[in-house]
């Protein structure tokens, strides 16, 4: 009885561990704040670009660099565009505070990062302001909405957009593109594995 | 009938043992409860498996740390929190180190919620982290401590006995130092 006892506490611990809903670590840093939507669809639009092709450029307010242009950096700098779904939600606020702490890592790459998100900029403004000074220019995406989501096809069905990382070297061209599972974070080792790449 | 009666006694207590384990999901372990039974990954590097008191093996239990006392923090590499509370707790462990009192009887440990080995040795470099600091990519763990939000601390009691809790607190601390006098009082160290 002792045995079958045991045996079911670990199974229970066990159990728990395996629950496969959403999990993240969220920050305290933002409180009770952040809205929860559930597991979502994995990705929900269909991708208009490929990689090796020219990425379409784009002009977006910032919440502190003013007006950022994809075409600013051409011949200067590659660019990672890292695209989050919509702001106070969990996974989205527990990734670009990631990306903040390891600006050494981009800059042994030669690339800066963009974030865009179909936010607006007093939402943006309010949100990033938990995290921290970030270092990377946080762009809206909110009028004409998810234009530059849709411009690359990562425009989801309910105007968020996907979780998406692309990756574009100092010629414009798309090195690479991860379409992430919405509900989960990109792990950071594959992102800088392909900054690796375009120094090759 | 005896044979009856224990068997449904037995298995009673099983489905009750199975929902106290399963429900360890909803709660962060509570001071006086049991340190759930965590498998975690023994750390590859030397000076960690050194500092735990692990020799061998792929993973360790609580009471396999040669401590009177283990102190967890669940953090995360993407918490801002947990970057501005960092100093605060590598300061924790300086004064553990420094003090004759406390050094190989309070043990630091850090799980990273959700962080990837990459993403520990990033978030360690960054800061200076001393301490090991586990990976748990899939949240495995961090769904067994009841998905508290970062940075979360756990005193546990390990002498020689059962892991209990006896300090459970979400959020960072302003003194280190008073921060610690707490963990050593309230252990009864």
């Amino acid at each position: 009885m002792i045995r079958t006892c045991t045996a079911a506490a670990v199974i229970g611990i066990i159990m728990c561990a395996l629950y496969t809903g959403p999990a993240f670590g969220l920050s305290e840093v933002y409180k009770d704040n952040i809205y929860t939507p559930g597991n979502l669809k994995p990705t929900d639009s269909t991708l208009t670009v490929a990689v090796g092709q020219r990425a379409p450029d784009f002009t977006l307010p910032s919440v502190h660099h003013g007006m950022v242009s994809l075409g600013q950096y051409l011949g200067k700098k590659n660019v990672m565009i890292s695209f989050i779904p919509a702001a106070w939600t969990p996974v989205c606020s527990d990734q670009w505070p990631g990306y903040n702490i390891v600006q050494d890592l981009f800059d042994r790459y030669d690339a800066v990062l963009l974030g865009i998100s179909v936010d607006n900029i007093p939402t943006l403004f309010a949100w990033t302001n938990q995290m921290g000074t970030l270092w990377f220019p946080v762009l809206s995406d909110f009028w004409p909405h998810g234009k530059t989501a849709a411009a690359y096809g990562v425009l989801r069905s309910n105007g968020t957009a996907e979780r998406a990382i692309f990756i574009i070297d100092k010629k414009g061209v798309i090195r690479s593109i991860d379409i992430h599972d919405i509900n989960v974070r990109p792990p950071l080792e594959s992102i800088i594995k392909e900054l690796e790449k375009l120094n090759r | 009938m005896k044979k009856n009666i224990v068997m449904a006694a037995g298995i009673i207590a099983a489905l009750i043992l199975f929902s106290s384990g399963y429900a360890v999901c909803a709660s962060p372990p509570a001071a006086g409860d049991v340190f759930p039974a965590l498998q975690l990954p023994v750390p590859s590097g030397t000076g960690d498996k050194s500092y735990l008191g692990i020799r061998g093996g792929n993973t360790f239990m609580i009471p396999d740390v040669k401590a009177k006392v283990v102190l967890i923090e669940v953090l995360s590499m993407y918490c801002p929190f947990c970057q501005r509370e960092a100093p605060h707790v590598n300061e924790v462990f300086a004064l553990i180190e420094k003090n004759p009192d406390l050094r190989n009887r309070i043990k630091v440990i850090g799980i990273g919620a959700g962080n990837s080995l990459y993403e520990t040795q990033v978030y360690r470099e960054k800061y200076g982290v001393p301490f090991p600091v586990i990976p748990d990519g899939d949240y495995m763990f961090h769904k067994v401590l009841g998905e508290v939000r970062t940075p979360y601390f756990i005193g546990i009691n390990n002498d020689g006995g059962i892991p209990r809790v006896f300090f459970s607190k979400l959020g960072g601390f302003q003194n280190p130092a008073e921060f610690l006098d707490q963990i050593v009082r309230e252990s009864g160290l």
